[in-house]
């Protein structure tokens, strides 16, 4: 499957779990801060990705878990060089030039983009 | 006044789906606060009957160890009103679980008399009423790390009766 194939497919659910306009799901649209997700609507996204691509999205592959609460990953509110390092290594899908920049924690959300879920996809349908 | 939306389950199979009913009365207020001179079941109430039906369908399929909260309605489509002396009936289906949450599609129809048979009879007809496709959350495993209290303050003394005593196979002979 083809990146825009994938990417048309993703569109669509985000359209259907986010009543939003197709036109507002583009590729650096943000879930939370751009599309307006909360919490159980990465719960939503997950099951319809999960339908739509006929894969299994297992408990922390995509939402990395039992991260921030560890003090070897985080220090005063910022994400540590070891917890890059592990982001690094639990999501090898994203891209996280920008949070790397500026590793608050608070931003970590933004890392969820459209294009964060397509390539997410793409490790798991090819 | 009892927040108890369904009156008793048709049908029960854990983790897969649940059919609960309940009786309009042209007693209750709600119908006549609704669209006054008008009794209709209000469309928001046939909504918390499926979260009902269909939360307790839910907290089964994990034996009520989860606080399950209704979190999010997806959609909810309605092509025709429910009047006093109907049945509704809630055909809740899990379409997914998963240990941070559930989805739920249900469908609502009504169960009423009408003519027919040409001997001045009337027949009992099913009609469909709506969809509504539901999502539930288990609060304790939020992504947030939230604590709640340890009491199942969900599925308390009132839904445990519900779901135990007033189904199909249980009868008490009068």
């Amino acid at each position: 499957m083809t990146q825009d194939e994938v990417f048309a497919k993703v569109q669509d659910v985000l359209t259907t779990a986010l009543a939003v306009d197709k036109e507002e799901v583009t590729p650096e649209a943000r879930l939370s801060a751009d599309l307006g997700a909360e919490s159980i609507d990465y719960l939503d996204i997950t099951f319809q990705l999960e339908k739509t691509f006929g894969i299994k999205i297992p408990k922390g592959e995509l939402i990395p878990e039992n991260l921030f609460s560890n003090p070897e990953f985080v220090s005063n509110g910022k994400v540590t060089a070891k917890g890059i390092a592990e982001l690094r290594s639990r999501m090898a899908f994203a891209d996280l030039s920008k949070f790397e920049a500026d590793p608050d924690i608070n931003k970590f959300r933004d890392v969820f983009t459209v294009d964060t879920l397509v390539r997410y996809v793409l490790t798991k349908v090819n | 006044m009892r927040w108890i939306w369904i009156d008793k389950f048709e049908k029960f199979e854990p983790g897969v789906v649940a059919v609960a009913l309940k009786n309009v009365s042209l007693a209750e207020e709600h119908l006549h606060d609704y669209v006054p001179g008008f009794p209709v079941m209000p469309a928001s109430l046939i909504i918390e009957g499926m979260a009902q039906t269909a939360g307790i369908l839910v907290g089964a399929a994990r034996n009520f160890q989860e606080k399950v909260i209704l979190a999010k309605i997806s959609n909810a489509t309605f092509s025709r009103l429910v009047r006093p002396g109907e049945q509704i009936v809630y055909t809740a289906r899990i379409a997914n679980v998963k240990e941070t949450g559930a989805s739920i599609e249900g469908v609502v129809t009504v169960r009423t008399r009408v003519a027919g048979g040409g001997d001045g009879t009337s027949q009992l007809v099913e009609e469909p009423v709506g969809t509504i496709a539901m999502m539930f959350s288990h609060i304790d495993q939020n992504m947030a790390g939230l604590k709640f209290p340890e009491f199942n303050f969900v599925f308390n003394s009132q839904f445990m009766e519900l779901f135990e005593t007033y189904r199909w196979d249980f009868q008490i002979k009068l």
